[in-house]
């Protein structure tokens, strides 16, 4: 155990020193050249603070809320973003009919459709799930119908002559496998937007809990060492998903191309 | 059975600029039963062209085909297909690219898989049963591309230059084990081929094409004894009359 954990210091020892230098280099402005915990709280103010919100559990309410509104909001697009994405891009003409309507939609911000999310859906989780939803699905219907357009002939051709004729089976058995890369690689897009989404949609009071919303809260309370622990928890939460989503894809779903450069 | 009739088959292409390409310009040709019939011709002519219409992946712009009687259309796993470029679903391992046909057939994925064995065998791939197409080198690839079209039981299999990206000493053993299927499998190969070699070493008549639009401009009958010394003074006549056919093309 001691072992390991020299040796992954001795592998890791740059990159450690880096953030200690970082981290010293942050508490040391702090101190001596800002003197305002207003301007830039230091690092042991927003380390004290982390643990406060640890200690009394607000932070734990505040991240289950912000995953909900995620994951309402993700979900969402993948039930719809990806059956579109197939349809637009298997089928012509429901191409020529969906295409315009998106592209119309698509081009408006998704924080723009926050006073509406409130009239429909007041403040809810749902409403929160709605702007989330908004940022995230055009990603995954482009990225889709983009997969769907540049499967290779040849693998269609392969499949027909081996007695796969129909539309469905088609589309199940060849182009949504050959398209799978590209779907994955436009749900990590919607993820990373749908992510920006969910703070700022909190932010402006769609919801009355979450990562965004305390942003804001503390920082009417002029509470800058909070609103930076909440900072770094969106971050880091934030590049978790991304992680684990790429590991699972990688491991799972994508392991037949692990022989390409990507 | 897999007798195939090509009954006066034109296929043009109309382009964009309205003008129209020729690749096809009446071909008649009558296959017999477990045949092995080689295409050769000048790049362009139409092979892939007629190799595709058979497959039913393309239509003739006149003329029409039958296999045992019946005409062709469209895709059927009755006819096979070999493509010149990788095919294998790369998504899917060794054993279930064999399996994909049956698998099509309504058949279990289970007993796909083991029906898929059988040829796995055949083409002498068994260790690379879970290994996916990246794994393999270029030779293997085109053995699993055989495996899985025969495992639908094809009575034509349609092969379009399958040997062509492999370095020379693949391509002899590929060609080896392609007949000793096609004696064990009895099925009708129709084989394009852009080498004279390999045309007078594996057909039983090789099918001369002339440039573009294709024509049949004359089907020659190899009637050397099997297993072929590929250096042999008959194998040798055949290759320079095919090869003089060939520089006429290329000349007019
Ligand atoms: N889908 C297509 N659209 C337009 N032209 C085509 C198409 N397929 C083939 N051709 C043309 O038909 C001719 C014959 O092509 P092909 O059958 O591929 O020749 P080969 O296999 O003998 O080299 C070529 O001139 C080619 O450009
Ligand atoms: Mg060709």
């Amino acid at each position: 155990m001691k072992k390991k954990l020299t040796k992954s210091v001795e592998q890791k020892g740059l990159e450690l020193i880096s953030i200690l230098f970082a981290l010293t280099l942050w508490q040391l402005a702090a101190d001596l050249i800002v003197k305002n915990k207003l301007l830039l709280p230091s690092f042991t103010d927003a380390l004290a603070s982390f643990l406060e919100v640890i200690e009394n559990g607000v932070i734990f309410t505040d991240i289950w809320v912000s995953l909900i509104h995620f994951g309402i909001g993700l979900a969402l697009a993948l039930v719809i973003g990806i059956p579109i994405g197939i349809i637009m891009g298997w089928f012509k003409t429901a191409n020529r009919i969906l295409d315009p309507l998106i592209e119309i939609i698509r081009p408006i911000p998704p924080l723009a459709w926050i006073p509406f999310a409130i009239v429909w859906f007041g403040l809810t989780h749902k409403s929160a799930g709605f702007v989330v939803f908004l940022g995230a699905v055009f990603p995954i219907i482009i990225n889709t119908f983009t997969g769907f357009r540049s499967v290779p002939r040849v693998y269609v051709e392969a499949a027909r002559v081996l007695g796969c004729m129909r539309d469905r089976d088609l589309i199940r058995y060849v182009a949504l496998p050959s398209a799978l890369p590209s779907i994955v690689a436009g749900i990590r897009i919607s993820m990373g937007i749908g992510w920006m989404c969910l703070v700022a949609a909190e932010m402006f009071g769609v919801s009355k809990n979450g990562l965004g919303h305390k942003i804001w809260w503390h920082y009417y309370l002029h509470q800058m060492d909070a609103v930076l622990v909440y900072m770094l928890i969106l971050g880091l939460l934030g590049l978790l998903i991304d992680r684990s989503f790429r590991n699972y894809t990688d491991k799972r779903l994508l392991k037949w191309r692990s022989g390409e450069v990507i | 059975m897999g007798r195939v009739k090509v009954n006066s088959v034109s296929r043009t292409f109309k382009k964009e600029d309205g003008l129209s390409t020729g690749a096809l310009d009446n071909v008649s040709l009558e296959i017999q039963d477990g045949e092995f019939l080689c295409f050769i011709g000048p790049s362009g002519c139409g092979k892939t062209t007629l190799l595709r219409i058979m497959a039913g992946l393309d239509s003739p712009t006149s003329g029409n085909l039958t296999l045992d009687g019946v005409a062709i259309k469209g895709t059927d796993p009755k006819r096979g297909m070999v493509f010149q470029e990788y095919s294998l679903f790369p998504w899917r391992t060794v054993i279930d690219n064999i399996a994909f046909g049956p698998q099509m057939q309504g058949i279990q994925k289970k007993d796909a898989r083991r029906m898929a064995e059988k040829y796995l065998e055949l083409v002498g791939l068994e260790q690379f049963k879970n290994s996916y197409p990246y794994e393999l080198s270029g030779g293997m690839r085109q053995r699993v591309a055989i495996a899985r079209a025969l495992a639908n039981e094809p009575k034509v299999l349609l092969m379009d230059e399958p040997f062509g990206a492999l370095d020379a000493q693949t391509r002899n053993s590929l060609q080896n084990e392609l007949l000793e299927i096609w004696e064990k499998k009895h099925v009708t190969i129709l084989f394009v081929t852009h080498s004279v070699d390999e045309a007078v070493f594996l057909a039983d008549r090789v099918v001369v094409m002339t440039s573009r639009p294709g024509k049949i401009k004359k089907i020659v009958k190899v009637g050397l004894p099997r297993p072929r010394d590929r250096t042999g003074a008959e194998a040798n006549a055949l290759r320079n009359s095919m090869l003089k056919l060939l520089a006429e093309e290329r000349k007019g």
